[in-house]
């Protein structure tokens, strides 16, 4: 019971301390936005770099939508609804959700043990020791870098998956290309868009919180950046698949 | 430098490609869509007495051949009336006066669309044209209305398997 209760205190904490982390990171933003150069530098780490996984996840997770969509649609007969499905599949969930994992996956692990490998080598201890604040030099450049880059990574994961739809609905499966695009031009609403960009921002400022926290608090050694980086996907899933839930009940 | 100058370009060229993706999901995935490169084109108008669901963006055929869209509808408030503005594409230049206009629906439960089948008149439809002959389109209640009243009809009141009240 005793037990219980500490871990339960021990993940509080934990969630605190990632807030006012978050706040901290939020009041430096403004004077890190001078310094775009820093910021630059990571959406390329971030963004750039995670192009080739997020463009082909993005193909084959359309193509896989095309050919359940058409299977399931054509049992109505009407499967050039196949657009507006897949298209609102991919925009409004699959496109946010699975870019932010693979975000995670990718570009997340590579912040937290990057920051982590600092912590571990005392280069963090080194700026301060400089008048360096590395919280402004180092840890919010990382996060900005995040959260300009997962936006732009799930509308370019959610254009390609449409057209991975398209391939199998009108190459393949023969589907009119008329009626697939005015389908789904005349079922998808901007609202829909708006959605899908705003869960995109929340779950890039949710992936990069995480990253940079387990980092820059990780302990200094090799296990201990080990472990930042496992709790940094494990925590990113969760939270991801939480505010994802939290996000679409608050837009129905 | 040189390094850094690649660095910008590489974030430069993926900063474009994410917000061309944006631009792209919101222009051309709903129906604000600006169409680029505009064919030659020509609009004709058609009035129908219901035209369902129809809705902008749908294709105009003619024999199955998509020749058009639609790309406006408008209400009449003199004569009742669904008025359908249609974007031909100006290859298809030689549609008699006298064309009938149908909305069709695609599939079972698919979207409708305008089907044009040609008339026998010697002269062809011009920019600003109204075609005259109309069909509405389909509409499953009332069919499924006008079948129920049929067979309430054909059938003594005493068998009739479907909705007995109907009938007096």
């Amino acid at each position: 019971m005793k037990e219980l209760w500490h871990r339960a205190s021990d993940s509080l904490i934990g969630l605190g301390a990632e807030v006012r982390f978050l706040l901290r990171l939020i009041i430096l933003v403004p004077g890190a936005l001078l310094r775009f150069d820093l910021i630059m530098a990571q959406i390329w780490n971030a963004g750039a770099l995670s192009l080739v996984i997020i463009m082909l996840s993005g193909l084959f997770v359309g193509m896989v939508l095309g050919l359940q969509g058409f299977q399931l649609l054509q049992r109505f007969g009407s499967e050039e609804a196949l657009g507006t499905a897949a298209a609102i599949g991919l925009v409004k969930e699959l496109g946010p959700v699975i870019t932010a994992l693979l975000f995670a996956g990718r570009a997340g692990t590579a912040l937290a043990s990057e920051l982590g490998l600092m912590r571990a080598t005392d280069q963090l201890s080194a700026m301060e020791m400089m008048a360096v604040d590395p919280i402004k030099r180092v840890v919010v450049p990382r996060f900005l870098g995040g959260v300009i880059a997962m936006p732009l990574l799930a509308a370019i994961f959610s254009v390609i998956g449409i057209y991975g739809a398209q391939l199998i609905g009108v190459q393949i499966m023969g589907i009119d290309s008329g009626s697939f695009w005015s389908q789904m031009r005349a079922g998808v609403g901007l609202s829909d868009i708006t959605e899908g960009i705003a869960k995109s921002a929340v779950f890039g400022v949710a992936c990069s919180l995480i990253a940079v926290y387990e980092g820059y608090y990780a302990m200094a050694t090799a296990a201990g950046v080990g472990r930042a980086t496992t709790r940094t996907v494990v925590t990113s899933a969760v939270v991801i698949l939480f505010l994802d839930y939290l996000l679409t009940a608050a837009f129905l | 430098m040189r390094r850094s100058n690649t660095l910008n370009l590489g974030t430069g060229m993926f900063m474009v490609l994410g917000f061309a993706a944006l631009f792209f999901l919101t222009t051309q995935t709903t129906n604000r869509g600006l169409s680029f490169g505009s064919t030659p084109h020509y609009d004709v108008t058609a009035k129908f007495d219901n035209i369902g669901d129809l809705r902008v963006g749908a294709p105009v055929s003619m024999s199955g051949v998509e020749i058009g869209r639609v790309v406006k509808i408008d209400f009449d408030m003199r004569e009742y009336k669904a008025v359908v503005l249609m974007r031909l594409n100006a290859k298809y230049n030689q549609i008699p006066t006298d064309s009938d206009a149908a909305i069709y629906t695609q599939g079972l439960l698919g979207g409708k669309f305008i089907g044009l089948t040609a008339g026998g008149a010697e002269t062809y439809l011009k920019d600003k044209d109204q075609i005259a002959f109309t069909q509405s389109a389909f509409v499953l209640e009332s069919l499924i209305g006008q079948f129920l009243a049929n067979s309430a009809k054909g059938q003594s009141a005493a068998d009739a398997p479907v909705s007995p009240e109907k009938t007096k």
